[in-house]
């Protein structure tokens, strides 16, 4: 048995490492000085793609991600580390969509590619935190989910047996294909990329990357057709206007404050013993501790 | 028709704490909007249900009773709260950031076109004014009134996030646990129970995902309820830096907990997290131990009582909401806490 399976991945603003640098005199956050990565919990999703892909011989795994042009770089990533193509979605009127429109989109996409057992992704993004895409995708094709995967067990005869987390516990669930899960951070962490298939697949590129045709570029792409990755505009994937980008978007952001902390008025001491005993001293005696 | 809504969720035949804490918050708006509290609960045995939930002034239970609604699945629960809204077209519909909540609200935000909030740490109502197009294509001003803000950090938690669905019906958010506060309104309210008959709601298709294995353990921790909380950030540097606090935690009878950026590095388990995406405490003493204080963080930790920070980098934000700041590494600070509370305690 062979399968075909969908990794979807996105590109984030790298949220949790904000250091000094990516941040404006004012104390705001400059986006553009956060460095673009690989969203985690895809990585945990595309290993257990490959882990089906090493089990299954003949299976495929198509990676899709939605965003700028740049953001094929998640693609070169995947291929680096054993998927087998790749599809950009990327047009300016998909922007400014919230999880509905984003959902919506790739949906639109995986009906393009078709033909899938099984749609993989991260659990949630670090950049949104929602959650939402995943059970989303799942609801616009009308195909059962299961969230939170620790580990896909095993497929067989068209079910999928799967470990995942519930609060306080864990649980296993059997699920008929086709079917979309969302992979924990917890789970295994994806493997490295491979040498022979860095070499392969460096210059791999979607046509917005390529500002310039060189005829080098264009003998380079004839000669191996594998490095041209696929770029699909809303026309590519039939998208009804009226549901993608801002548009398809029914959450609106009324207001966004940059975080500005009001200071309390504090006691500063150091680390001396001194210090520190006259503090144990203070909390015993106002019962703060006991 | 119009009302506010709660999802509430159930293990085994009790509701969990954070649906009751968004009942209390959901009475709270309906009153604010002039609208009645109803809510769902869909299990399996719920003869009695409604007793837990009715004391939080609920007007109105929606009991869904049948085998296969527990354990918990996505396509029965949500098929019946999708038909239910459907009739019922309610204006907000409030459920817990808990894994159920996270995997039923999606589906269901999808399936009616409707916007969906994660995480909110604020719910409030107000007005909202927005271009909109009107009949001859041209953009004119439009007033709301009486929209649900939806209110979270975003963006790793740099920024605030104020989120409204002007024209999408019902609104909907989820909250963790441990965000609002629960509280009794009256234990003799008095509201109605609709006993649904779930084949009209569920198809037989709808059961395809089995639940073969599943194992629920009482908390390991009683991170939320605990007096006293040692929160470790990054700044502790490594799983022996953490044994310190649990040291200096089973000196103070008090629990540990942690930043994201420390349960990322694998200093401690995800479980201990304290924050917009982790537990909400609200302790009498907040011992912050490395902890820079990013606002995901702060959001699960800024009720605190007294709050002290033990940080070596005095700009540190978390500084500005602590009652002391201490100007040291953690790890020089942290035996003097232990050795000085030995000396001068009983």
């Amino acid at each position: 048995m062979s399968l075909k399976i969908v990794v979807l991945a996105k590109q984030v603003p790298d949220t949790h490492n904000v250091g000094k640098d990516a941040m404006t005199p004012e104390g705001t956050v400059n986006r553009a000085a956060l460095p673009a990565i690989f969203n985690p919990e895809d990585l945990n999703a595309l290993e257990q793609a490959l882990r089906l892909k090493d089990k299954f011989e003949g299976s495929t795994i198509s990676v899709v991600t939605m965003g700028l042009p740049k953001s094929a770089e998640v693609i070169r990533e995947a291929l680096f580390r054993g998927a087998d193509n790749g599809y950009v979605v990327t047009d300016r009127c998909l922007g400014g969509a919230d999880t509905l429109a984003t959902s919506y989109t790739i949906a639109q996409a995986i009906k393009k590619i078709g033909d899938f057992d099984i749609i993989l992704g991260g659990r949630q993004a670090i950049d949104g935190d929602t959650a939402q895409v995943g059970p989303q995708v799942a609801q616009k094709l009308g195909l059962p989910q299961v969230t939170y995967a620790e580990e896909i067990i095993d497929i067989k005869n068209g079910r999928a047996t799967i470990k995942r987390h519930i609060d306080g516990g864990i649980e296993t669930v059997e699920a008929p294909l086709p079917l979309v899960v969302t992979v924990n951070g917890s789970a295994a962490p994806c493997r490295p990329r491979n040498a022979k298939r860095v070499m392969k697949y460096k210059k791999a590129s979607c046509p917005a990357e390529r500002t310039e045709t060189t005829p080098e570029m264009e003998a380079l792409l004839k000669a191996k057709p594998y490095l041209n990755i696929n770029q699909w505009g809303a026309a590519d994937i039939d998208a009804d206007l009226n549901q993608v980008g801002k548009a398809g978007s029914p959450t609106n952001v009324k207001a966004v404050k940059n975080i500005v902390f009001q200071a309390k008025e504090s006691r500063t001491m150091t680390g001396s013993d001194a210090d520190v005993e006259s503090l144990i001293v203070e909390l015993l005696s106002n019962n703060t501790i006991g | 028709m119009n009302n506010v809504f709660v999802y509430c969720e159930l293990e085994g035949k009790t509701v969990a704490d954070v649906s009751l804490e968004l009942l209390t918050k959901g009475r709270k708006l309906a009153n604010e909007l002039g609208v009645k509290l109803e809510c769902i609960c869909a299990g399996a045995d719920l003869n009695g249900i409604e007793s837990q939930v009715m004391p939080y002034g609920v007007d109105k239970v929606h009991v869904f009773d049948a085998k296969g609604l527990f354990p918990y699945t996505t396509l029965p629960h949500t098929a019946l709260v999708v038909k239910l809204f459907e009739e019922e077209k309610p204006q907000i519909c409030l459920m817990g950031a808990t894994v159920i909540g996270r995997d039923l609200g999606p589906r269901v935000s999808s399936a009616l076109t409707s916007g969906l909030t994660a995480d909110c740490t604020q719910l409030e109502i107000g007005d909202f004014d927005m271009k909109v197009k009107n009949e001859k294509g041209e953009m004119v001003d439009k007033h709301y009134t009486q929209q649900l803000y939806q209110i979270r950090p975003a963006f790793g938690g740099n920024i605030v996030a104020t989120i409204v669905n002007p024209e999408h019906r019902p609104q909907m958010a989820t909250v963790r646990e441990g965000v609002m506060k629960k509280e009794i309104l009256d234990n003799n309210y008095k509201g109605e129970v609709v006993k649904h008959n779930v084949a009209d709601y569920v198809s037989e298709a709808d059961y395809v995902v089995k639940v073969i294995d599943r194992h629920v353990e009482k908390a390991k921790h009683n991170l939320k309820g605990a007096p006293i909380v040692i929160a470790g950030g990054y700044g502790v540097g490594s799983k022996e830096g953490f044994d310190q606090l649990f040291e200096l935690a089973k000196e103070l009878h008090a629990e540990v907990g942690a930043s994201r950026a420390a349960v990322d590095a694998g200093f401690v388990e995800h479980d201990r997290q304290i924050g917009q995406t982790g537990v909400t405490v609200r302790p009498k003493l907040y011992i912050a131990c490395g902890i820079s204080g990013q606002i995901q963080h702060i959001a699960g930790m800024q009720d605190s009582a007294v709050i002290i920070s033990i940080n070596n980098d005095p700009n540190a934000p978390i500084n500005k909401i602590a009652d002391y700041v201490i100007n040291g590494n953690v790890e020089e600070v942290v035996p003097k806490l232990i050795k000085y509370y030995k000396k001068n305690s009983k």
